[in-house]
């Protein structure tokens, strides 16, 4: 819309500014609504409405307020919002942006866009239609999407006589529908928008009526947020080196950060002191920051962290884990399908995932209701409970405790597609194996060299290969090709065989104890990583299926990279999806050197001694 | 002041996001209040630098003191400054009387087209702003556009959260809006917080007027006002009902609308 300010607001300086959406089942008045709000306090341009009168009156159809707002010419030909849009509202010291959402069904993924831009909405029910599907549907997206803040406009009032009565059971039915959600509406105002009637000013016709008008309502929702007093989430954004400084940037999710803080990255469990906060244009530097806040900071040592892991302090934690279970609502032009592989979003990370079981589509018009199903897909616009399982883990929490890092997109393709937020984790197989990885590396004792000076000096990062597929395949004879190719380069390599560890360090253990001695081994694994070696290995001993194996190794060495290959007589398929695969090789020459190529395009070792390490992330 | 930190706060992280995701970004810098912020903005985002080049479609109508005035802030701030122009369409002899919708088409819609091909941008980071015109109100902060640089705005992407398009087809682009959620008010604001070097055309100068949006010599007419520092300016836009846009001829009737959907910023 066109810049504007209402003159008894000239004088007053902005104190806040806050988004409100106004939502709603379609033709219930919404654009009204805002058209009348914004004309019955000066606060649109001169000439504004009589501009677009004269159109309507050239057209042959009589004004509305709504078409103040419906910018586009199709919106304006079929009277109906098609996408959202920004208006701006000042009143008593606080900016407002109004988003205008469509209450189309068509159109929700424009009101979801518009909604999850508020921090507090209004929701518009129709006096004379009474509470529609879609005014279930929007206050469940609303709760959703994290307005918590509603206030209900019960609109056209003049059309049933300004009732009291069907006034109160409208507010009776739907105050106990958003009790099911666990929202308490901040009001329920009977108006009418086409007349005016409790929007700007208190309605003659409804004296019954004791509590604020629309406008008055507005400078109820609290635009405080207390996001700052919880727990530290620093989502990691980028990592800059455009001068001297190595500069970690993101946007503080909650909590407070401060210079001295000793911090925790997750998942990858590593850790370090704040030492700086960068800003531009800013002296004396700040000292602190909070939720809100998009930031930049120096870390007392060069630890490799990359976008995507979340900073907070160890006194609490955000969870780890491959598996979720979330309340999603989708948006895609094909259904969530199963059998499809997406990548989900968290805050800025973003790692490949299934949906492991649909448990239940969610109907608007029965929250409550635990119907058993079997649905394999999520159709568009629907709302369904879900289990998510990820390819790497992930940090997270629940969506309860903390908004940010406790929801997420899927991406289909190109395009977001959906959202959700997480009401449960789900431990996974290798849940105390990270347990064990998280509490041994927290408390982890380093020298003075860090890996990165090592990966410097050897030209290649900490790293393991390894071996997996049947027996006699060459798995072992492969491995040594591959440790004399890379040592004779000047690397530092070194074939850790499990055969190794049984007669010695797991002498105690019996046959069957075979989960014990992958975690024995992978304890080895990790300890040797740390020494800046590259490990290579085979993994037949384990006697596990080779998916076991392979994540329980991957858990205990974490983050350090794990390069899988897989090798075969016959051209069985993989177990799990390796990086390579070779069937019945008889060149080991050639193999071995698809192993090195391998470990170049990942970064792991650099392209000649003496370069630096290609890495993946920036530094 | 804390809402012009918050409003900063969300267009240094779409900034960031924007450079994350996108090898080969640009900025449209036309010299004017909102794109000069948005330049102080990506030097708030990324601590003194500005790390993608900055690119102005001149349509060689411009006021010349908004040239010097370009140069020597690419100069000072050391950026690197691409320049495009229509040069076909200038030869030709394309100039505002034979239609503004028609002028703007090809001297600025054709002529960032132009420039869009020959550096296969695949990211424009852009300065128009929800309140200064009904389509722009509309926008995403991310916003596709296919390869004729078309905008569907029937069908755009959902935007959740902080969750933006930041992936696309080949051969389409993302346009990239940091200051969606700013107001004149809070440009001018902001200029005055940050004591951002701005044009003094937007300064009465003693006789009476001054511009408030900046574009070609020919199309853009300076407005009554006696304002002559940001202060004023601020109080002037507080009490005024007059759109910022009025002294913009191509905005009159429908044509923003059609200007936008072919591409136009």
């Amino acid at each position: 819309m066109d810049t504007c300010k209402a003159e008894t607001a000239a004088t007053v300086d902005i104190r806040d500014r806050m988004n409100i959406v106004i939502v709603g089942s379609v033709d219930h008045g919404k654009s009204t609504l805002l058209g009348r709000l914004y004309a019955d306090t000066g606060t649109l341009p001169e000439g504004k409405v009589e501009k677009i009168q004269a159109i309507c009156k050239q057209q042959g159809k009589e004004f509305e307020y709504a078409f103040l707002f419906d910018a586009f010419l199709e919106e304006q030909q079929q009277g109906v919002t098609i996408d959202t849009a920004r208006t701006f509202f000042q009143w008593a010291g606080r900016q407002y942006i109004i988003i205008d959402a469509p209450g189309h069904k068509e159109f929700l993924k424009n009101m979801i866009s518009g909604a999850a831009r508020a921090e507090a909405a209004l929701l518009l029910i129709d006096a004379l239609e009474g509470v529609k599907d879609q005014s279930k549907r929007h206050g469940l997206l609303l709760s959703m999407l994290g307005v918590k803040q509603v206030t209900v406009v019960v609109n056209k009032m003049d059309l049933v006589d300004y009732s009291q009565e069907t006034f109160a059971l409208i507010e009776k039915e739907y105050r106990a529908f958003l009790s099911q959600l666990d929202v308490t509406p901040q009001f329920v105002i009977p108006a009418s928008a086409k007349r005016g009637d409790n929007i700007a000013t208190p309605s003659p016709q409804m004296a019954w009526h004791t509590g604020p008008t629309v406008l008055e309502s507005l400078a109820q929702f609290s635009s405080e947020s207390e996001q700052a007093e919880q727990p530290l989430r620093f989502p990691l954004q980028d990592v800059y080196k455009f001068d001297a400084r190595r500069i970690l940037t993101g946007r503080i999710a909650s909590g407070r950060l401060k210079v001295g803080d000793q911090v925790i990255f997750s998942p990858s469990n590593k850790s370090a002191v704040v030492q700086t906060l960068e800003a531009f244009n800013i002296e004396p530097p700040p000292t602190q920051a909070q939720a809100g806040q998009s930031v930049g900071i120096t870390l007392d040592e060069q630890i490799f962290v990359e976008r995507g892991e979340i900073v907070s302090h160890e006194s609490s934690l955000p969870l780890v884990s491959t598996t979720f279970r979330a309340n999603l609502f989708w948006l895609g032009r094909r259904p969530l399908d199963m059998d499809k592989s997406y990548l989900v979003r968290l805050a800025t990370h973003e790692v490949e995932c299934r949906v492991a079981a649909i448990h239940r589509i969610v109907d608007a018009d029965n929250l409550s209701l635990d119907q058993h199903q079997t649905n394999t897909v999520v159709k568009r616009n629907e709302v369904a409970d879900v289990t998510i399982q990820t390819k790497a883990p992930l940090a997270f929490d629940l969506y309860s405790d903390f908004e940010t890092t406790g929801r997420f997109v899927l991406v289909d393709d190109y395009d977001v597609s959906g959202g959700g937020i997480i009401t449960e984790m789900v431990a996974d197989r290798e849940e105390t194996l990270r347990i064990e990885a998280r509490q041994r590396d927290f408390a982890w004792v380093t020298g003075d060299v860090t890996l990165a000076d090592r990966a410097k000096h050897y030209g290649h990062r900490a790293a393991l290969v390894l071996l997996i597929g049947p027996d006699t395949t060459g798995k072992t004879f492969l491995a040594k090709k591959v440790e004399s190719t890379l040592v004779a380069e000047g690397r530092h390599v070194y074939m850790l065989d499990p055969e190794n560890l049984r007669r010695g360090l797991d002498a105690d253990l019996q046959e069957g104890d075979a989960r014990e001695m992958i975690r024995r081994y992978g304890e080895v694994a990790r300890l040797l990583i740390d020494t800046g070696v590259l490990l290579i290995s085979t993994t037949n001993s384990f006697r596990l299926p080779a998916d076991q194996t392979v994540e329980a190794i991957r858990t205990l060495v974490h983050p350090a990279p794990v390069l899988t290959v897989y090798m075969s007589q016959e051209t069985t398929p993989s177990p799990i999806e390796a990086d390579l695969s070779f069937t019945g090789p008889e060149d080991f020459t050639s193999t071995a050197h698809a192993v090195l190529t391998a470990l170049k395009e990942k970064g792991i070792i650099a392209e000649t001694i003496g370069n630096q390490p290609v890495f993946q992330f920036s530094i | 002041m804390r809402h012009l930190r918050q409003l900063e706060d969300q267009s240094v992280y779409i900034l960031r996001e924007a450079y994350k995701h996108f090898d080969n970004l640009g900025m449209l810098w036309s010299m004017g209040k909102d794109s000069t912020v948005l330049l102080w903005l990506a030097r708030k985002a990324f601590f003194g630098h500005v790390p993608f080049p900055l690119l102005h479609v001149d349509t060689s109508y411009k006021i010349p003191a908004m040239i010097e005035y370009r140069d020597r802030l690419a100069r000072e701030w050391r950026l690197n400054l691409v320049v495009g122009q229509n040069k076909k369409a200038l030869a030709e002899g394309m100039n505002h009387e034979r239609g503004r919708v028609e002028c703007c088409t090809a001297l600025k819609t054709n002529g960032l087209k132009i420039l869009l091909e020959e550096k296969g941008y695949t990211g424009i980071i852009l300065g128009v702003r929800a309140d200064e015109e009904s389509t722009r109100a509309k926008e995403r902060y991310f916003s596709p556009r296919d390869k004729n640089n078309d905008w569907d705005f029937r069908d755009q992407p959902p935007e959740l959260w902080d969750q933006f398009k930041t992936s696309f087809p080949p051969n389409t682009h993302i346009r990239i809006h940091p200051l969606l959620d700013w107001t004149e008010i809070n440009i001018w604001e902001y200029i005055k917080l940050e004591n951002i070097p701005f044009m003094d055309l937007y300064l009465d100068k003693g006789n009476g007027t001054r511009y408030r949006s900046l574009g070609c010599a020919p199309c853009t007419f300076p407005i009554k006002s006696t304002a002559s520092t940001v202060d004023e300016i601020i109080e002037e836009l507080r009490a005024t009902n007059v759109a910022e846009r009025a002294g913009r001829a191509q905005d009159e009737g429908r044509g923003m609308e059609v200007l936008r959907k072919d591409g136009y910023m």
